[in-house]
């Protein structure tokens, strides 16, 4: 008797969501105390063993919380904007393979041959949450922070694409496999540096993080989209802020890091121990935008515009036509 | 703007000073498990001394009320009884109570006191949820015969007050209860608490 397909794909569904929703409350946990510790704090330590249990304790405050609805809101969109940001930052970890076999199966829900352009269509989906949380809320600040996130959306997203394009022009292939794969020898960030350098500030930017944290803005504009938001539906903005951090942690590993593949040439770099090599780039990634944020200050406004059109997008277009050019002229090996 | 974008030093800088900060001793003190030691003459709670005979040090004579800035302290003084002598001079605090919320801890009691009665001590553990549990009268600040009578605050042995003495070697935990014994100050608090919660 075989398994149907369906049930597969549903059970490692379930696993990879249980997954990514305890790594969710363990990256925010994790956070917390690394911020602590760089301003010389312990960080939460009361509940639980070393502040372990913490989340748990969020998650019971943010579900007691009272959820308010401005009266100036508009009541459907005001509800709907949390579950758009929410349901973007998952469905992209429908296709992020977190490690292979070595016959090649791979350990993701589903392997989509544009595995690369899926997960920008999502994220890209995911800040209409953010915009019109912010205009549906009905009150002044809140617009003014989805006013900044789509100026923002649209002055980095060209930017971020253009630096994965380089890898893209490397593989020949949008399926996230296929670029792990040809990063067995030389992983793409030597290569790409430049390329690697410009995601990594987009990808900030991309997860409205610090120093871009613009559209919250707190010492500016409150909380800014989601200052209107309270309990639960706050938790679904903070979710997904958090899964997306997630996700583009996962896609530097996957275009960038080499994916799975072992950093040390010896050690084997499939099934378990592929997933291990995995878990730790992205882990590293997630730390560096821990560090980010309690080392650097808030960017101003129009400096981040500034930086995004006059600065990155000429050099994400530069690296691109230069990969191109060099592609080109090679030989194929 | 170019100059402070492109200036990685800077940034270089900036990012090892925070990751080296994750490595740093940290000078949090876990406040309720473990207490800081104040200095002995800190100003907190007062306390009504006694001499080493068990006799009350204060007499009534005002003086601590007229110098306090704050008007927090009220005394009603009395005439000693010769067959209950509660003072060695004539009269004797009748009464003794300070509002500890008007109170600013300035020390100005201490210094009009003609016989050391009053004293500040560095106990600084008042929170309650009642007003009325802020004036504190004769019960709670006369010191009780068991704790140091005859030495000052912040020559008894073990430091003072002997409910914070000692207490801030860094990974201690306190047992507060045990400290708050010597004066008992603590029981009566906790009975009060208990009155109010039954």
């Amino acid at each position: 008797m075989t398994v149907p397909i369906w049930l597969i794909v549903l059970i490692k569904a379930i696993v990879v969501l249980a997954v990514v929703i305890t790594t969710f409350a363990y990256s925010m946990l994790f956070e917390r105390k690394v911020m602590g510790w760089m301003q010389l704090r312990p960080g939460p330590n009361r509940v639980g063993p070393w502040g372990l249990l913490q989340p748990a304790a969020d998650a019971v405050k943010m579900i007691f919380k009272e959820d308010l609805t401005p009266d100036t809101a508009d009541p459907l969109i005001y509800r709907l904007a949390p579950f758009i940001s929410l349901l973007c930052a998952m469905g992209a970890f429908a296709i992020i393979p977190f490690s292979a076999n070595a016959d090649g199966t791979l350990w993701a829900v589903g392997n989509v041959n544009a595995g690369i352009l899926f997960v920008f269509a999502l994220t890209s989906i995911g800040v209409y949450g953010i915009s019109l949380a912010g205009w549906a809320s009905g009150s002044k600040f809140p617009l003014l922070g989805s006013v900044r996130s789509t100026a923002q959306m649209i002055s980095y997203e060209l930017s971020m694409s253009m630096s994965v394009i380089g890898v893209l022009i490397l593989t020949g292939s949008t399926a996230l496999a296929d670029i792990v794969n040809a990063q067995q020898r030389v992983w793409f960030i030597i290569p790409q540096i430049i390329g690697f350098v410009i995601y990594v500030i987009t990808a900030v930017a991309e997860t409205n993080r610090a120093p871009f944290d613009l559209v919250e803005a707190e010492t500016e504009l409150v909380g800014g989209f989601h200052t209107e938001y309270s309990g639960l539906r706050f938790g679904l903005f903070f979710i997904a802020e958090y899964l997306n951090m997630i996700t583009v942690s996962c896609l530097a590993t996957l275009l960038f890091l080499g994916g799975w593949n072992s950093p040390i040439p010896w050690l084997p770099s499939t099934g378990l121990m592929g997933l291990v090599w995995f878990l730790i780039k992205a882990g590293l990634f997630l730390f560096f935008y821990i560090w980010l944020r309690s080392t650097l200050p808030r960017f101003r406004y129009d400096r981040l515009m500034d930086f995004g059109w006059k600065v990155l997008f000429p050099v994400a277009t530069l690296n691109l036509v230069i990969t191109a050019v060099v592609v080109a002229l090679m030989p194929h090996a | 703007m170019r100059k402070n974008l492109f200036n990685v030093g800077a940034l270089f800088r900036g990012f090892s000073t925070t990751f080296s900060y994750i490595f740093k001793k940290k000078p949090t003190i876990e406040y309720p498990s473990v207490k800081k030691q104040h200095a002995p003459r800190f100003h907190g709670l007062h306390e009504l001394r006694r001499y080493e005979d068990g006799k009350e040090r204060c007499i009534g004579c005002e003086l601590c009320a007229i110098a306090c800035p704050a008007n927090a302290i009220t005394v009603m003084g009395a005439e000693n009884a010769p067959e209950d002598r509660r003072s060695p001079g004539e009269r004797y605090a009748a009464s003794y109570e300070i509002d500890e919320l008007r109170c600013i801890f300035c020390g100005l009691c201490e210094e009009a006191c003609p016989t050391d009665a009053i004293v500040l001590t560095p106990r600084f553990e008042m929170a309650d949820y009642r007003r009325g549990a802020f004036v504190y009268a004769k019960d709670r600040l006369l010191v009780p015969v068991e704790a140091g009578v005859g030495t000052p605050p912040d020559e008894r042995p073990n430091g003072i007050p002997s409910d914070l003495g000692g207490v801030a070697r860094a990974k201690d935990t306190v047992d507060i209860t045990a400290g708050y014994e010597a004066t008992n100050r603590g029981h009566i608090l906790k009975k009060q608490t208990r009155g109010l919660a039954g």
